[in-house]
């Protein structure tokens, strides 16, 4: 093993101590992650990659451990999905409409990580405009997943839509990664690659200078190695921002404290209504695992019933979309954008829009516009929003009989593109994680065992508002028992 | 109810007003940026206000008050909870591609302002809500020949939409009603009601209908921004609905557009088919709850209104009620009026401010702030004329140099030597001397003549080269020649 | 709910997306797909049920009448396509 790989190898943790005790440099740091990035490149996990902003952030990193002003994430080298406006960094949103926008602010949460020292790799590669759960809707291409099997006649997607995130972290091509989870995409990819994936409690995170998906879903959250290191990110991502309406002005909490708590006593949930019809064995086999796992770690085990499950899904592609429909139509050449000409001024918009958004966006623009238009509205959305507080009033029945609750992450591991026929099939990959998203509760993803075919599973632990420190309690038991090896499979200087 | 006459009997208009009052608040609706009109292009413009992606609303409070404070003015309900909702469409102007608005549960319902019309009459108002939302950019059609400009220093300013109940007959009462809620927002400080740059704005809603009929089909006229041109448009509509209509044609309900050179209103030209907003509740804001308490504090608050003021300016000042009319059409004059008026003779203050003061805001097209001569001095010079120091004619030959020079009233009759004789002695020598001067016109007047004291005064304030106090003069000679 | 391509085309004039003709009657199968499967909302009682505004923050917050934004014109049209001084130019409107 090369000093390259072993320095891949460190999780945030682990780079924070040595850093602290001048093992290496930041800037050493980095620059084994530059060369990860050349080793990862065919993974197509970045749409742009920043390596000079990366030394230079290294290096102040560098100066900021030598005065001793170091934050938790200082010299970490991470990468941004390209979702979050990065001032000065191209931000695409995995769209040709958007060009060369350069945005002239930076996102709340991005500056957060960046005023805590972190190292900017790049902007992470994901589904146009955050909607998809493979990453093949990217207007820059595909992200293969890198637990893609050697000589596989297909390459397997990573999950979305933060797939380009997942696949960096899970390769060793970046330490950690932000995402966006509006109806599972952190916690999918997350679980399809083998890595830690969070979205926090709804408002926890800042959506300022995030391009917007579904406002009433998004949330911003870390895809990490660790348990461990979630907390350490989310400790820096989080925060109450008076620029969004919608930011939670709960109390700070350390997290990363907050994990000795351990789960002695916990009262841990298993929804009935999460065992579909036809649920793979090996799913099903290891969510029992998983249970087992909680028991010995002594928490307790809780028969749970949440009715209202299999309506989450059909209920977010109504809200999601529509909301969807309204925060994309500013994209019109206009301001920004990649303008195409036409006659007059409303096809001058159709062309430009019709040009610049890829299929599975246009899909949803179509519907959600559909499903708010007049004579639509009560049966769709309105109908949608009031199964939706079922769905809360479900979850809120549940948390008083038990503190999390613990599910598969996903109905199957990682698939190829072509292995999905339709949309609706597509859609089905969120099935476990969308109802916590229609809730607004926060949910981790902990990789927890393998299937047949040799590919990662994740659970899903799913907690009350604002009680992420449980949730990361338990997925810190989870971790501890099932010893899942997430070695990253690409390292530099390192050949399986 | 009026009605008009067409070809073939009576028509009654049926008039609804939108008024759209934008908010005197020193920033937007939901960003920071100025809301001050004008501007350098694009200037007063956060990204929000460009519709960048991943920007973000925050409800700023002065607009929450001036909703909150315009519904009191105008007898309205406040309602605690209300929600913003997206109105979603595509122009230029709206960077958004939504305008944030209030459509299923605004701000404040209900309501009403009473009108005062010709011949004393008093006609109420009714109001059927008043909402907040974001104005928008604007589009320039004629800088450049093959595109059309967008500047979006107004895209985001905190708009109130006030819609009347079709309350409204013609165009005079529409005028009042416009007047007088022009009136109640400026005396409230929440809008300037600058209609020529636009913060108050009028769309009108016009239909005809036989008396007794159902209502009929009404049109839209957008965008009316002067009191005078809400008139013309109520006239020229109405005639051009009645026209159609008695020609056997029925009106298409559409949006249309005055245009002020002809006098004349005309279809907006492709609008589109009707508008399919698609309103839903904007993900990006929570509700909008107020405390009663913070509701309560603002009524209390409140200043007097123009109504309050006009009645209590008659019952406790007891000015007539049409100075108490003209002084309080306008806030700022109500308030020159008042400050001028303390601690002295109220009627002769107001017959000074509606007068002299007003006649010269005229002539030289002022507002009152504007005004050379401040209410302080205005007092002081009345106090002059009551104190006997100075004749009414002085006072109002001083007022004019003091309105054109800028000086203060003691300044000015210093530098004109003005002072009256008021002195009883003195007074008493100059009507002795006129009497002895005259002996057969005292004859005549004692012989039954009383009109002659005309004369008389006349010669005693010649003598004193007008300084006399004429009233005194008058005392005096009536005394020395019935005596 | 099946959507012919008419509506389909009317939907899409509404969202000022272009379609092209050829694509017009597959969109309508794919969306027809997806509105027939949400459809079982329908089937869900929900009498009496308040609609879900938000799940985060019961309330909207208020700020200060602080001007502290704008004056920025240049970063405000910097990506601008077609941006004319400080001017945003789009393709003549006649109103």
């Amino acid at each position: 093993m090369s000093a390259l790989s072993d320095l891949l190898r460190l999780n945030i943790a682990g780079a924070r101590k040595g850093l602290k005790h001048k093992e290496f440099t930041a800037r050493e740091l980095t620059e084994a992650y530059l060369v990860a990035a050349d080793d990862a490149r065919p993974l197509n996990g970045f749409i742009t990659e920043t390596p000079e902003r990366a030394l230079a952030d290294a290096d102040a990193a560098d100066a900021r451990l030598q005065a001793g002003t170091a934050a938790a994430m200082t010299g970490m080298p991470i990468a941004q999905k390209d979702l979050f406006c990065t001032e000065g960094v191209r931000t695409t949103a995995a769209s040709k409409i958007l060009g060369d926008f350069d945005p002239p602010y930076e996102s709340t949460v991005s500056g957060k990580l960046k005023a805590d020292g972190a190292v900017l790799l790049g902007k992470a590669n994901l589904d146009e405009f955050a909607m998809g759960s493979a990453n093949i809707t990217s207007a820059f291409g595909p992200v293969t997943n890198p637990w893609t099997p050697e000589g596989a006649a297909e390459p397997l997607t990573p999950g979305g839509s933060s797939g380009g995130s997942a696949a960096l972290v899970a390769a060793g091509a970046a330490i950690a990664a932000t995402g966006t989870d509006t109806g599972g995409s952190i916690r999918q990819p997350a679980a399809l690659c083998g890595v830690v994936g969070m979205k926090p409690t709804y408002g926890r995170c800042s959506r300022w200078g995030v391009v917007a998906f579904a406002s009433s879903l998004d949330q911003p959250g870390p895809i990490t190695r660790s348990v461990q290191d979630a907390a350490i990110m989310l400790g820096s991502m989080a925060g109450h921002d008076p620029k969004d309406s919608t930011s939670a002005t709960a109390e700070a909490v350390d997290f990363e404290a907050a994990l000795a708590g351990g789960v002695k006593g916990m009262r841990v949930g298993v929804p009935r209504e999460y065992r579909t019809d036809g649920m793979p064995t090996e799913i099903n086999a290891l969510w029992q695992q998983g249970v087992e796992m909680a028991k010995a770690a002594g928490a307790e085990i809780v028969d749970v019933s949440l009715p209202m499950t299999k309506m989450a899904l059909p209920a977010y592609y109504i809200v999601a979309l529509a909301e969807a429909s309204s925060n994309l139509a500013r994209y019109d050449g206009v301001r920004y954008c990649v303008r195409e000409d036409g006659g007059d001024l409303a096809e001058f918009y159709a062309n430009t829009r019709g040009t610049g958004f890829g299929e599975e966006v246009r899909r949803r623009i179509l519907i959600g516009t559909y499903v708010l238009s007049s004579g639509y509205y009560e049966s769709y959305y309105k109908q949608a929003q009031k199964v939706r507080t079922l769905i809360a009033n479900d979850f809120n029945a549940a948390f008083h009989d038990v503190d999390v609750l613990l599910t598969p992450t996903t109905p199957s591991a990682a698939f190829a593109a072509a292995d999905v026929d339709d949309p609706v099939a597509m859609y089905m990959n969120d099935i476990f994680t969308v109802p916590a998203s229609m809730a607004g509760l926060p949910g981790l993803s902990v990789p927890a065992g393998f299937s047949s075919a040799g590919l990662p599973l994740g659970l899903q632990i799913i907690g009350k508002p604002f009680d992420e420190a449980s949730v990361l309690q338990m997925g810190q038991a989870i971790e501890d028992a099932a010893g899942f090896d997430s070695t990253p499979r690409l390292l530099a200087g390192a050949k399986p | 109810m009026s009605t008009i006459e067409g070809r073939d009997g009576a028509w009654e208009m049926v008039i609804g007003l939108e008024t759209h009052a934008q908010v005197a608040s020193k920033a937007k609706l939901f960003s920071s940026a100025s809301a001050k009109f004008g501007g350098a292009p694009n200037d007063h413009v956060a990204f929000l206000d460009a519709g960048m992606p991943g920007m973000l609303p925050v409800i700023n409070q002065r607009c929450v008050e001036a909703a909150v404070l315009s519904g009191f003015g105008m007898n309205s309900t406040i309602n605690l909870k209300s929600i913003f909702d997206r109105k979603n469409y595509f122009y230029p102007d709206l960077p958004l591609g939504y305008q944030i608005s209030q459509f299923s549960d605004p701000i404040v319902s209900g309501g009403w302002l009473d009108i005062e019309l010709e011949g004393g009459v008093t006609k109420r108002i009714g109001v059927t809500r008043l909402h907040l939302e974001q104005d928008a950019g604007k589009s320039i059609h004629d800088q450049d020949p093959y595109r059309t400009l967008v500047d979006l220093n107004r895209a985001g300013v905190g708009l109130m939409e006030i819609v009347s109940e079709p309350d409204i007959g013609n165009a005079e009462e529409a005028a009042a009603y416009v007047t007088k809620l022009r009136a109640i927002l400026r005396y409230l400080g929440v809008c300037d009601g600058n209609m020529e740059e636009g913060s108050l704005r009028c769309d009108v809603n016009l239909s005809m209908r036989r008396p007794g009929d159902d209502l009929g089909t009404r049109c839209e006229i957008k965008n009316v921004n002067s009191i005078r041109f809400i008139r013309e448009a109520i006239e020229f509509e109405a005639r051009r609905q009645v026209e159609v209509l008695e020609d056997g044609g029925a009106i298409v309900q559409e949006t249309r557009l005055f245009d002020p050179d002809r006098g004349e209103t005309r279809s907006m030209r492709s609008k589109e088919e009707s508008h399919d907003y698609r309103y839903f509740p904007d993900p990006d804001l929570p509700p909008l709850v107020l405390e009663q308490s913070y509701v309560d504090k603002l009524r209390a608050g409140m200043p007097e209104l123009p109504d309050a003021k006009k009645a209590r300016f008659v019952t406790e000042l007891g000015l007539t009620p049409y100075n108490a009319d003209v002084l309080t059409a306008d806030r700022d004059n109500a308030l020159y009026f008042e400050a001028a008026a303390e601690y002295r003779d109220a009627k002769a203050v107001a017959n000074w401010v509606t007068g002299e003061v007003f006649g010269r805001l005229n002539k030289d097209d002022l507002a009152i702030g504007a005004a050379p001569v401040p209410a302080a001095e205005l007092g002081a010079l009345v106090d002059m004329i009551k104190a006997g120091k100075i004749s009414g004619r002085q006072a109002k030959e001083a007022f004019e140099v003091m309105w054109a020079a800028g000086k203060t009233a003691q300044t000015v009759v210093d530098e004109l030597g003005l002072s009256q004789i008021s002195d009883g002695s003195a007074i008493e020598a100059l009507v002795d001397q006129v009497m002895q001067a005259n002996v057969d016109k005292v004859e005549e007047f004692r012989g039954g003549k009383p009109k002659l004291i005309g004369f008389f005064v006349g010669q005693v304030m010649k003598a004193s080269k007008g300084q006399a106090n004429p009233a005194s003069v008058n005392a005096m000679l009536k005394a020395k020649l019935d005596g | 709910m099946s959507l012919d391509r008419d509506t389909v085309a009317n939907i899409a004039r509404l969202a000022r997306v272009n379609i092209a003709d050829g694509e017009l009657d597959s969109l309508a199968g794919e969306l027809s797909q997806i509105l027939n499967w949400v459809e079982q909302l329908n089937s869900v009682d929900t009498s009496g049920v308040v609609p879900l505004v938000g799940v985060g923050t019961a309330m909207a917050p208020l700020r200060q009448d602080l001007v502290n934004d704008g004056g920025q014109a240049e970063a405000v049209v910097s990506n601008a396509p077609d941006a004319v001084g400080p001017y945003f130019g789009v393709p003549k409107v006649i109103e």
